[in-house]
């Protein structure tokens, strides 16, 4: 029993990452209607903004006061490069086949790793991710239950990220438009609100969580390398699915199910099938029963025009 | 069924070559003969002379060279002098058959030292075979190029390859026996489920639990996981004394730290595979005491190693020598040594090119590296390996042995 809530614990440590990242799918498909497949890579930026903060202004310091200042590093570089990358690739595409911007969305993800691949120093393979006091080291012990410290981290992030995206959409102007842009893009626009303005924040919006799971994905696992976004991309991809994408609070809860069936399948699942290389395919198949069973997700409206 | 086809591909093409080669090749022996009474054998090298593995490459280049150089000055092959013919294979397959082939068409080549990866000698074996041209590695440590893909059966597959350092099949066991030597009796197992992880950990278990040790978790990772916590979490309970890990460095490294951040403050113990300085900047600080194991010796623990070294130095090399100089430097010499019979009596190289393959199976002296001498598969008869450990935050040598 005790294995099973610290595989609980592993499972919504890694679920609360994918989390942070799903709600960026979710937010821009809110929105636009469209799958922005590059943002797995936003939160790979992320990951390299914060270390290159880290490099370039605190190189050597471990002091718990620099994680703020690289987390402020990590938001700034993956906003910007969300913000840009909508402004330059999306919005003349706004009005073409919807095939389009997913074809650029794969275009730019390849053009981002291999941006960071080629001029990133030392970013051919992994890289060491900075080791930060309290965050990092040794274990907690909590009973029978190892607690990392990285996992705190992580697990508090998607709390505070969470409570200030339900704030932030449902208690502020620019949120409520973003509701209202979602609902109806033209009725809006009569009503006086600045569409592109809202496209421009929802990306930046899912870009600055992403951000942050880019900087406990280096705590967490004390590496980062050009590639990790890919995965992570579509972990995060299948959970807002799994949540109903559009939902911002299904992304969440897609996220933390697809963590914990992960970890679960890697403890309890025996013999050939079971064991780490096997994880994805459970996650996968968990995914897959889920949409028969309800195609618009644990949390989706019944929305006809829904991925 | 892939070996036959490259057979299929290279006879021909080798045959081609040659005819090409053919009038070319007489021209040269005639102004030799006519310059000097001294006939010229070339010694090729395939390794990588460029790219990310260059410094081993280049290190097994100058060694070659040097063993040349000396060869030369003190003729040890009467009425014959030896050249170096070195080509690049860029650490790459494809690059380093089209090397092997360009050299197959040479017919003043007796012998080839290389290649650097396994990989690529999978490649050039076959080609330089239908030419009879031998190919003694430095570095190869893959079994299946001596022992046949089928290791339960082992048939040697190309009488023309042998190699100065041991293979991988001593590796996991060489680990059994030193974790076992140091106390500990229980061990989890993790692998990668690649050729070269399963093995490791395969040969590993069977030694361990022969000398009475336990495997008290046994598990996989894939390839490209960076978080372990979920598999961690799975093997703590058992209570291991080590983890022996079958892969590479960048798994390794993660598994390390991450391993140490859960309070699991057990050594990982792997292969050649994680035995690189990136592995230590991957696991951080906590990676002390972690363990890998490698093939040979430290060229520069033994006498006739300090004594190549100084001689390398000598020799004005621009780069060093590398964990594989000495090795190249043996393997040159080895093929040196088996001219000696070979060549004496031998009108052309072509011709004796029979004749140095039975001898070079027949060779044995004391190299810088140890004895070298070759068995039936054409594997060194000398099984000597190497124990590191990481402290300070470099691999330093804990024991070397040789494999029993």
């Amino acid at each position: 029993m005790d294995l099973f809530f610290q595989q609980l614990l592993n499972g919504l440590t890694l679920g609360s990452l994918y989390a942070l990242i799903a709600v960026g799918y979710t937010v821009v498909y809110g929105i636009v209607q469209i799958i922005n497949f590059a943002h797995g890579e936003v939160f790979m930026i992320g990951a390299f903004g914060a270390m290159a903060t880290w490099t370039v202004l605190f190189q050597g310091n471990t002091s718990l006061w620099v994680l703020p200042l690289m987390i402020v590093g990590a938001v700034a570089s993956s906003v910007v490069v969300a913000v840009l990358m909508e402004r330059i690739a999306y919005r003349p595409l706004r009005h073409a086949p919807r095939l389009a911007p997913l074809i650029t969305a794969i275009g730019i993800s390849v053009f981002l790793q291999e941006a960071i691949r080629l001029f990133y120093p030392g970013a051919k393979s992994a890289l060491p991710f900075p080791r930060i006091d309290v965050v990092t080291g040794t274990a907690l012990t909590l009973g029978p239950l190892t607690v990392r410290r990285s996992a705190i981290f992580t697990i508090g992030s998607l709390i505070v990220c969470a409570a200030l995206l339900w704030f932030f959409i449902n208690r502020t102007k620019l949120g409520r438009g973003m509701l209202a842009v979602s609902q109806d893009k033209d009725t809006a626009r009569l009503m006086g609100i600045n569409v592109d303005r809202i496209i421009a924040v929802a990306f930046g919006l899912g870009a600055a969580l992403a951000g942050v799971a880019g900087v406990a994905q280096g705590l967490q696992n004390n590496n980062i390398d050009f590639f990790m976004g890919f995965l992570a991309g579509l972990k995060a991809f299948t959970a807002a699915v799994l949540g109903g994408i559009g939902n911002v609070m299904g992304a969440v809860l897609g996220g933390l199910v697809l963590g914990v069936v992960e970890a679960m399948a890697v403890q309890f699942i025996p013999g050939t099938f079971g064991g780490s290389p096997w994880k994805d395919v459970w996650a996968f198949a968990l995914l897959i029963i889920v949409l028969v069973f309800r195609p618009q997700g644990l949390l989706g409206a019944r929305v006809v025009d829904r991925a | 069924m892939q070996q036959r086809s490259i057979i299929r591909l290279g006879v021909p093409l080798a045959v081609a070559a040659l005819a090409l080669s053919a009038c070319g090749s007489r021209s040269d022996s005639a102004t030799g003969s006519s310059a000097a009474s001294t006939k010229v054998a070339k010694i090729g090298v395939i390794a990588p002379l460029s790219g990310g593995l260059s410094a081993m490459g280049l290190g097994i280049k100058n060694s070659v060279d040097l063993a040349i150089k000396q060869a030369n000055d003190s003729g040890a092959v009467a009425g014959w002098k030896f050249e170096l013919y070195a080509l690049d294979d860029e650490a790459k397959a494809e690059v380093g058959k089209n090397a092997a082939t360009k050299i197959s068409s040479d017919d003043a080549v007796i012998g080839v030292v290389g290649t650097l990866n396994s990989s690529v000698a999978q490649q050039t074996v076959p080609v330089l075979a239908a030419a009879k041209i031998a190919q003694v590695s430095p570095a190869n440590t893959n079994p299946t190029l001596t022992q046949g893909a089928d290791l339960a059966n082992k048939k040697r597959p190309y009488n023309n390859y042998f190699r100065t350092c041991t293979t991988d099949a001593v590796q996991g066991p060489f680990a059994a026996q030193y974790l076992l030597g140091q106390g500990i009796k229980a061990v989890a197992t993790i692998h990668d489920k690649k050729t070269y992880g399963q093995g490791l950990v395969d040969a590993f278990t069977a030694e361990f639990t022969k000398g009475g040790g336990k495997v008290v978790a046994a598990e996989t990772v894939g390839e490209n996981d960076k978080d372990f916590a979920t598999v961690i979490s799975k093997i703590k309970p058992s209570a291991p004394g080590a983890i022996y890990y079958g892969g590479e460095y960048p798994t390794a490294g993660p598994l390390s730290q991450q391993m140490k951040a859960q309070g699991l403050t057990i050594p990982l113990m792997g292969g050649d595979g994680i035995f690189d300085p990136k592995f230590i900047e991957l696991a951080g600080a906590t990676a002390t005491g972690d363990m890998a194991t490698s093939v040979g010796a430290p060229t520069d623990s033994t006498d006739a190693g300090k004594k190549f070294l100084t001689e390398y130095k000598a020799g004005g090399y621009k780069e060093e020598a590398s964990a594989y100089g000495g090795y190249g430097y043996d393997a040159a010499k080895a093929i040196i040594e088996a001219a000696k019979s070979a060549l004496k009596d031998a009108k052309d190289v072509k011709s004796g090119r029979d004749a140095l393959l039975t001898a070079l199976g027949k060779v044995s002296f004391d190299g810088v590296t140890g004895k070298v001498a070759f068995d039936e598969y054409g594997d060194t008869t000398s099984k000597v390996l190497t124990v590191y450990k990481v402290d300070g935050g470099k691999w330093v040598p804990a024991k070397t042995d040789t494999f029993k």
